[in-house]
């Protein structure tokens, strides 16, 4: 019995001891912070590739634990918001989708770059993604990578790509004539996919969704195009009979699977054609987003990641540190190679290694420097939802009572007074 | 202190020393609970109605003030908010009405199951064990064309989750298929309070089988039956897990929790959300106090009048 207690007791002392050391080490030499990444989730390792490497080079002064974030969009934000909302400091770098940073500046739940930093996140950046992370003049995220579509389109049918929407649905009508496979596929199902879509539509038409300040709904006839261009390609023989519930991966699937012509999507086709259908991927193409008027170009939407510093963490020089090595150019270099993102350094583009993977480089980086970006307003969500939702499904749609629902809604939603759908 | 009346009606004498030390010590003990229960409920109840009176948008701190019931009136204005009522009521009705049913007849079975009655019951109640969210899951992927093996019995290319009557009518499938036993298990013991020799007696009587069920069996369950409409009713209003997986409310589907779940955590904005659900709590008072007070169902506990 005599010997329990003693034992007992040397275990608490012992227990004692080795946390007061502990809190003695703090920040030092013993233990160095642990940055907390937070990230949507990467198959391809070169997430933690680049996190561990950041950590290595960092000469001991932190390490960085990369945190997978859930898989769709909105899984990632809501996870973001309730951790911020609640103040929680052990989040540290934040990847954000680039529609989120006007949002989350907004609400103070990240920091602004300034200085030295700032400095360091524009120098070579592209110039459209990094419009994605500013906010009423002020910096704050730095663009990990971008994405941007492009049109694709099987050559053993289209030996010409079209270069307006116009052409394109003529083309496919003349395939349809012909009994040949025709579909032009695009995200058409309710979701943010199609927002993109319209947006792109939008800009190339010479619009915007929002003014400039991002007060009030702009719209107008630009708007009225984009929409009536939805409505004739859903109600034309180019539209896949499920168009109302297309996304991205069903589109691909619709290309791979040999029934469409045309397909409007994002780089990762590519890999995906090549080793899903090698003897189609001997005729798959591709070509710059199509216009909208002959004479103008396109403007299409780009997607992507920006990298941001948590207002409630400990650490926030480490992490803007952090955050600048996490998208310097080696790991960038490694993510667009092993994961298919489009770099947003501008001289990856040059980079020899980067262009022998990434055939259409070129097109990549000409349509990025032309891109739009979804409008600007921590009100983003609410904007999106009110798009999708009237313009659903494409078949449906009436072009100018649409719009001005868009209108109205999106007004409300900027007062924060509308309910969403 | 004014004695209660309570106490003066019995003899109009001071309640003794010891009466009153008894009293005392049944509040003490009652306290721990009501202060929990003020907590976990009241408070984030009023918490709520102080919110839905606020705009306050978590995306605008600065923009946060007082209106009033403005928010309740562009809640109650907005044609989502009705949209998403009258398929909460679509769904409540339907699937209630035929959980009643079919919840019936499987108490009628398993209260006259001779042979292994355990193995009946517990076959039986298997869906109301199974996790909501992991069988609407499966109910998702089963129909989804090329996926599921429900969807390979429809035409080809047709996605019954994308379009607003298919989907309503399997997310009322969903439902069913889960909560019946749960109608069954009350109806069960509602079963159980129908006399074997009222019963028996009535046969006597030349009734048949149906009008034994009609005549004898129902009027003497009614106490349970309401109780099992109502916790059921009360809850297939606030239908959520079963919508957010197979439709995400998507397509004419959302009931108002969905509604109000997408308003707080998708829009971010407090104040709308918060009226949705003190709207959604409003609802659901008034269709507990038709329960309770017009068709007289008793609260559980409470002794039935009759």
């Amino acid at each position: 019995m005599e010997r329990v207690v003693r034992r007992t007791r040397a275990l608490v002392a012992l227990t004692l001891l080795a946390s007061a050391l502990a809190a003695c080490g703090g920040d030092g030499d013993t233990s160095r912070p642990t940055l907390n990444w937070y990230n949507f989730p990467d198959d391809s390792g070169a997430l933690q590739k680049a996190a561990d490497r950041c950590g290595k080079e960092s000469g001991g002064r932190y390490r960085i634990s990369y945190n997978k974030l859930p898989r769709a969009a909105d899984g990632q934000r809501q996870q973001l918001v309730r951790r911020l909302a609640a103040e929680d400091d052990s989040l540290d770098i934040l990847g954000l989708d680039v529609t989120w940073a006007a949002e989350f500046a907004e609400a103070r739940w990240i920091r602004e770059w300034t200085g030295g930093d700032k400095r360091r996140a524009t120098e070579g950046t592209l110039r459209v993604p990094l419009r994605t992370a500013t906010w009423k003049g002020k910096l704050y995220a730095v663009p990990y990578n971008t994405n941007v579509q492009l049109l694709w389109y099987r050559k053993d049918l289209v030996p010409h790509p079209p270069k307006t929407w116009a052409e394109m649905l003529d083309m496919s009508r003349a395939l349809a004539r012909q009994g040949k496979p025709h579909y032009a596929e695009i995200q058409g199902a309710q979701y943010e996919g199609l927002t993109v879509w319209f947006n792109s539509l939008l800009n190339s038409a010479g619009g915007t969704i929002l003014n400039p300040s991002a007060t009030a709904p702009s719209l107008g006839p630009p708007a009225v195009r984009a929409a009536s261009i939805m409505r004739d390609l859903a109600n034309s023989p180019a539209a896949d009979p499920s168009l109302p519930n297309q996304m991205e991966d069903q589109n691909r699937l619709a290309m791979e699977s040999g029934v469409a012509a045309f397909e409007i999507n994002y780089p990762f086709v590519y890999p995906s054609m090549k080793a899903n259908n090698p003897k189609l991927f001997k005729n798959f193409r591709w070509a710059p987003y199509p216009r909208v008027d002959a004479g103008r170009p396109a403007h299409p939407t780009i997607g992507g990641i920006d990298l941001a510093v948590s207002a409630y963490s400990r650490h926030p020089d480490l992490a803007f540190e952090a955050a600048l090595c996490l998208r310097d150019r080696e790991n960038q270099l490694t993510a667009a190679l092993e994961g298919g993102l489009p770099p947003t350094l501008r001289a990856l583009y040059d980079e020899p290694a980067f262009r022998k993977e990434y055939p259409f480089s070129q097109e990549v980086l000409s349509s990025l420097e032309s891109a739009g970006v979804r409008p600007l307003t921590p009100a983003y969500q609410n904007v999106s939802i009110v798009v999708s939702h009237t313009l659903s499904p494409p078949s449906a749609i009436r072009p100018e009572s649409a719009v001005r629902t868009i209108g109205d809604q999106i007004d409300q939603a900027l007062r924060s007074e509308g309910v969403i759908p | 202190m004014a004695e209660p009346a309570k106490d003066r009606t019995k003899g109009g004498r001071t309640p003794s020393a010891g009466a009153r030390q008894e009293r005392r010590l049944g509040w003490l003990l009652c306290a721990p609970a009501v202060l929990v229960m003020t907590a976990v409920t009241a408070y984030p109840i009023g918490y709520a109605v102080y919110l839905s009176l606020q705009r306050y948008d978590l995306r605008f701190p600065d923009r946060a003030e007082f209106v009033g019931l403005g928010n309740y009136g562009s809640v109650l204005s907005s044609p989502f908010w009705w949209d998403a009522f009258w398929v909460t009521v679509f769904l409540t009705a339907v699937s209630v009405t035929i959980e009643l049913v079919l919840g019936m007849g499987l108490a009628l079975v398993m209260h006259r199951t001779l042979f292994s009655r355990g193995t009946v019951r517990t076959a039986v109640l298997i869906p109301y064990g199974i996790v909501t969210v992991v069988a609407a899951f499966s109910w998702q992927y089963a129909w989804t064309p090329e996926l599921g093996y429900l969807a390979e019995l429809l035409p080809s290319g047709d996605a019954p989750l994308t379009e607003q009557w298919p989907a309503l009518w399997l997310i009322v499938l969903a439902e069913v298929w889960k909560t019946t036993p749960f109608m069954a298990l009350l109806l069960l013991a509602g079963l159980a309070l129908v006399p074997e020799e009222t019963l028996k007696a009535a046969m006597v009587d030349g009734a048949t089988s149906w009008q034994r069920f009609l005549r004898v069996m129902l009027p003497l369950m009614k106490p349970a039956i309401l109780v099992a409409l109502l916790f059921r009713t009360l809850d297939a209003f606030r239908i959520f897990d079963n919508i957010y997986v197979l439709t995400s409310g998507a397509h004419g589907t959302g009931s108002l929790s969905i509604l109000g779940y997408d308003n707080l955590f998708t829009a971010l904005n407090l104040g709308i959300g918060s009226a949705i659900s003190v709207l959604i709590f409003l609802c659901v008072g008034i269709i507990a106090f038709t329960f309770v007070k017009l068709f007289g169902a008793a609260a559980p506990g409470a002794e039935v009048k009759r």
